[in-house]
């Protein structure tokens, strides 16, 4: 049942902030595309304001969801010594260490090479088609809520310099080759992080249908007996 | 500064984690929800020091067996041998491999004791009530947070050279208990980083003009 008393009275003035690094009240300029505020006290940037900030990360996230399914189906890295070939995708190496005994790693190796970039591409794939919308409906700022969490375990960048690590390791003892998912991985990181320079998440909490609004509505519904009081 | 800084704790306002939105708790409450987002709300990040405590010395103890325990093990047909994380960065070590091997070395090595030691001084300049610095201890605190991913390089290392070099009979590399304890380091420091809550190294400087109540 909606209690009103849960929810906290918003303020009348929009404008009034408090610096989530610092909690000093300020007032949010307002700015130009291109332009950033940054809070007085701790010099946070507290917003920075893109042209077309619903556009380009949509564009930008369909081309990295397309990476992100070559990247996870063809091979990473291979070898050869001796007549032995092999090779790996990224999924392989998690399930490598599944099998040899040491699932806590392998479940966080997955977790943040393949789950978590996989989850936050979809997230925002998913943020972005909502926040087009006239009215963006709740769930948009539900997911936007987990992409925030998703975003800081999911590790491409640190994974492919591991990777390219590992490979001169290996080189001192067999020939290693490059497969198509490093490169695919490569262009990814430039991608997403691409996405998130030209994505702006006030936009979307500025247009999205409030929470305390919609529980309201199943009472909007009924017979006015509450309302005249 | 001159200019009498006001915070939203002054204020009895709460600022939303989720949305960034501004709203005031009913009168005398401390939880609300947000009226945008729908989370809940607090002043601070609940029991943030003793979370972040919690987190950090497990991660503490942690570092020793991840640095003492060797983290790859490698067979071959003379038989097998063990590799901390420092042996590894010593075998990276060459003419031309340097730059990597200093990267394992600041990545797995320098960057979770730093980290550890960055935080520990936040926690205890925060609950002595230091008001000097702030400015260069929330700078350290992003610092920390942006880096601590970083620390997770080894664990994919090792992760792909275990995947990749399964030559049976010739050789075969796979992962050691080092590692566990390795994973567990980096991913209790990010946990330590996320729980902090970077406003209460503000707070005793706020306190101190009087203004609440």
């Amino acid at each position: 049942m909606w209690d009103p008393a849960m929810y906290n009275s918003p303020l009348s003035d929009s404008s009034l902030i408090a610096c989530p690094d610092c909690d000093l009240l300020q007032r949010l300029p307002e700015i130009a595309p291109g332009e950033s505020a940054r809070c007085p006290r701790c010099d946070v940037e507290l917003w920075r304001r893109h042209a077309h900030s619903l556009d380009r990360p949509l564009a930008l996230t369909v081309a990295a969801a397309i990476l992100y399914v070559v990247a996870n189906s063809v091979p990473m890295l291979g070898l050869t010594v001796v007549g032995h070939e092999a090779f790996t995708t990224v999924f392989g190496g998690a399930a490598h260490l599944w099998s040899a005994g040491w699932e806590g790693v392998s479940a966080l190796v997955f977790f943040t090479a393949v789950a978590a970039p996989g989850l936050q591409i979809g997230l925002m794939l998913a943020i972005l088609l909502g926040a087009r919308r006239a009215r963006p409906p709740r769930w948009v700022g539900t997911l936007l809520r987990y992409y925030e969490q998703v975003a800081t375990w999911s590790m491409i960048e640190v994974m492919i310099l591991g990777v390219l690590v590992a490979l001169i390791k290996i080189a001192d003892y067999a020939k290693v080759i490059p497969g198509l998912a490093l490169f695919v991985l490569g262009a990814l990181i430039f991608l997403i992080a691409a996405i998130e320079a030209s994505f702006d998440p006030r936009e979307v909490w500025d247009r999205v249908e409030w929470a305390e609004k919609a529980a309201r509505q199943p009472a909007a519904g009924e017979p006015m007996t509450e309302a005249a009081s | 500064m001159s200019v009498t800084a006001l915070t939203a704790l002054q204020q009895d306002l709460q600022s939303c984690e989720g949305c960034g939105l501004l709203s005031r708790p009913a009168h005398g409450s401390h939880e609300g929800r947000c009226p945008r987002c729908d989370e809940e709300l607090t002043f601070r990040k609940p029991a943030s020091l003793q979370r972040t405590w919690a987190f950090l010395i497990g991660a503490a103890i942690c570092y020793i067996p991840a640095n003492l325990l060797p983290v790859l093990t490698t067979t071959t047909a003379a038989g097998a041998e063990s590799d901390t994380i420092l042996q590894g960065v010593v075998l990276l070590w060459s003419p031309t491999g340097w730059p990597l091997s200093l990267i394992v070395l600041i990545a797995s090595i320098i960057i979770p004791i730093g980290k550890i030691a960055a935080l520990a001084y936040l926690l205890i300049t925060v609950q002595r009530g230091s008001i000097t610095n702030n400015r260069q201890r929330v700078l350290l605190y992003r610092m920390v947070e942006f880096i601590g991913r970083w620390s997770m390089v080894d664990v994919f290392v090792d992760t792909f050279t275990a995947s990749l070099v399964q030559l049976q009979p010739l050789m075969a590399v796979e992962p050691s208990a080092g590692l566990v304890f390795f994973a567990a380091v980096v991913v209790l420091t990010m946990l330590a980083a996320e729980s902090f809550d970077p406003r209460l190294i503000w707070d005793s400087a706020s306190s101190g003009e009087g203004l609440h109540g």
